[in-house]
């Protein structure tokens, strides 16, 4: 059956089509424009001439920043942060949530251990009290103060234990009757039955790990110590003070600063501009999976 | 009786075991802290910790609660955490119906990857991005003046800094609630849409007769989850991009807190504003959840 479409059917989808199509601008424009300014010489870059294509076209802030030691570092810093933090955070979500998934029946003291970590969603001791209990546990200026304090994110767990308790229970009995203690049904059964939970978990790990710039700053009196995103964040407060006087717009158009400024945060985004859309379907299952369930 | 425990420990230690290191974790970093509110009712001094430290009662609520500004403090926690949940859920609600009308797959997807990629970004690089386009020299100053507007402060004017805060917010996390609303109109039996063609209903009354009541229960439930979140204003967004010509406007709980606490050293009074907000949220957060489940049978566990 082929029908004629109304005119206004039509005239609504042309709009819609524009509208959708101006979001879909807003979404990546402003990171096209960062780019152009940072491949623009300094002189047009600062004297606001570059919107979406460089101006006086050079690597200068490039090169330069490949001899940047601060930067190095700091994405130093980030890597080994990712790497310790997404190794000890799956493993403990993983340790957890597999214990809770079981019933009561199976795990007499399981309602004791929900309640307990529950709690921790709706009840902390906010800023002070967390700065200090990381300062006494010897934790300040070190990696571990990344890692720990967060090593167990309840939200993960929970989401994982609803997939565990998915796994069908004939599977479990089978690898019981088959001689398979708790740590051999993790892995041999739970796990690799759950890789889109799996994945979901890690991805949004991973990329937690790389984007906390918070405390960085609050737990690190190092400078050199401080993750990439941190190391950012000072770039940016560096702006926002010169922001709250015009008379300094002069201090803006320092030798190079503007673009350096905006090839540092680029280099800062990159990673995850290259990885997310390959992983958005993943990200995509989870969040609905996560949020949206009877 | 005994016996029992003793054979179920028996069989159930393993369990006990894995849970652990993440018990130990959430002693030490979460209970920990939660002990350590305490110091609201101390004059905490970091020497003489929490044991020796001096007790003054309520003295350290009476005194924030008095300082000037923080009635300021809480409205505009109360004012940017409002229009955050109102405009994070419309635009969201909005562009997923407009999403739901496209037919071509790729431009779906191609919305889709591109309204979601600030969402993975981190507040820094947003920052700067905003800082670059908003600056006095911008391209959105540019292209005001192309249209004979004078240049504006965006990021050092109290009127205008809340609306970046709002808005960017607001383009950082519309992806995400698009793509739960969309999960929703999916799950729509297509059936109905049949028998109102049927009916004679156009789009437009299809969407007002039944994907938006079909969406209800996930709107209601998104909405009434984020009522606990209202005192939370956005902490790392505001401590990145304000500064102190818009503190009047911008200022909310957690920045105040912790310029309180780590920089004026008041640690006392800095405790104090945040168990005042814990508690609080605490309330509140139980009341979304037990409305939530009572509207929309949603559980955590």
């Amino acid at each position: 059956m082929v029908y004629k479409e109304s005119l206004s059917r039509r005239a609504f989808h042309v709009v819609n089509v524009i509208v959708l199509s101006a979001i879909t601008l807003m979404g990546f424009l402003p990171f096209v424009h960062l780019l152009a300014v940072s491949l623009s010489s300094n002189t047009y870059a600062s004297a606001g001439e570059v919107t979406l294509w460089p101006k006086g076209f050079t690597t200068n802030a490039y090169q330069y920043m490949s001899e940047n030691a601060a930067f190095f570092e700091s994405l130093v810093v980030s890597l080994k942060r990712v790497a310790i933090g997404t190794v000890v955070n799956m493993l403990l979500v993983v340790m957890t949530a597999y214990p809770l998934s079981k019933e009561n029946a199976k795990f007499q003291f399981r309602t004791v251990y929900v309640w307990f970590f529950a709690i921790t969603m709706f009840f902390g001791g906010g800023l002070i009290p967390t700065y200090i209990v990381v300062k006494e546990t010897g934790l300040l200026d070190s990696i571990w103060a990344l890692v720990l304090p967060g090593a167990l994110n309840v939200w993960y767990t929970v989401m994982l234990l609803n997939f565990f308790r998915s796994v069908p229970k004939d599977l479990e009995e089978a690898a019981i009757i088959d001689g398979a203690g708790h740590w051999s049904l993790i892995w041999r059964v739970y796990l690799p039955i759950s890789i889109p939970a799996i994945a979901t978990v890690l991805l949004f790990t991973v990329v937690g790990h790389w984007n906390s710039w918070f405390d960085g700053i609050l737990y690190m009196n190092s400078p050199s110590n401080y993750p990439l995103q941190s190391y950012l964040s000072t770039l940016i407060t560096a702006i926002n003070v010169q922001i709250i006087s015009v008379d300094s717009l002069a201090a803006l158009q320092d030798l190079g600063e503007k673009t350096l400024r905006t090839a540092q945060i680029f280099m800062g985004a990159l990673p995850i501009m290259i990885v997310y859309p390959f992983l958005q379907k993943y990200f995509v299952k989870g969040i609905v999976v996560g949020s949206v369930k009877e | 009786m005994n016996n029992t425990v003793i054979r179920r420990l028996r069989t159930e230690w393993p369990l006990h075991f894995l849970l652990l290191p993440g018990v130990l974790v959430t002693l030490a970093y979460h209970y920990g802290p939660t002990l350590g509110i305490v110091m609201a009712f101390q004059k905490f001094q970091p020497i003489l910790g929490f044991f020796k430290s001096k007790w003054v009662g309520m003295r350290n609520f009476e005194y924030v609660f008095h300082l000037p500004g923080f009635e300021q403090v809480l409205w505009n926690t109360l004012i940017i955490s409002f229009f955050k949940i109102l405009f994070g859920l419309a635009i969201p609600l909005a562009l997923a119906l407009l999403l739901n009308e496209v037919r071509k797959t790729w431009f779906q997807r191609l919305i889709q990857t591109s309204v979601f990629l600030p969402f993975f970004l981190s507040w820094t690089v947003l920052g700067g991005v905003l800082f670059e386009i908003f600056t006095l020299r911008g391209p959105v100053n540019g292209l005001l003046s192309s249209i004979g507007v004078d240049p504006i402060m965006f990021m050092g004017s109290n009127g205008w800094f809340r609306g970046i805060l709002v808005g960017s917010d607001v383009w950082k996390g519309m992806g995400y609630n698009m793509i739960i609303f969309l999960a929703a109109i999916v799950g729509i039996n297509p059936s109905l849409y049949e028998a109102a063609e049927v009916d004679g209903a156009g789009k437009w009354k299809q969407m007002l007769h039944i994907t938006l009541p079909g969406m209800m229960p996930i709107i209601i439930l998104l909405s009434t989850l984020s009522i606990g979140n209202i005192l939370n204003a956005g902490f790392e967004q505001i401590l990145l991009l304000y500064n102190p010509v818009v503190y009047r406007g911008s200022d909310v709980i957690d920045t105040f807190v912790y310029r309180l606490g780590l920089f004026d050293r008041q640690y006392g009074p800095a405790a104090a504003v945040g168990l005042f907000k814990s508690g609080i949220s605490l309330l509140l957060v139980s009341l979304s959840y037990f409305m939530a489940y009572r509207f929309s049978r949603y559980r955590i566990f």
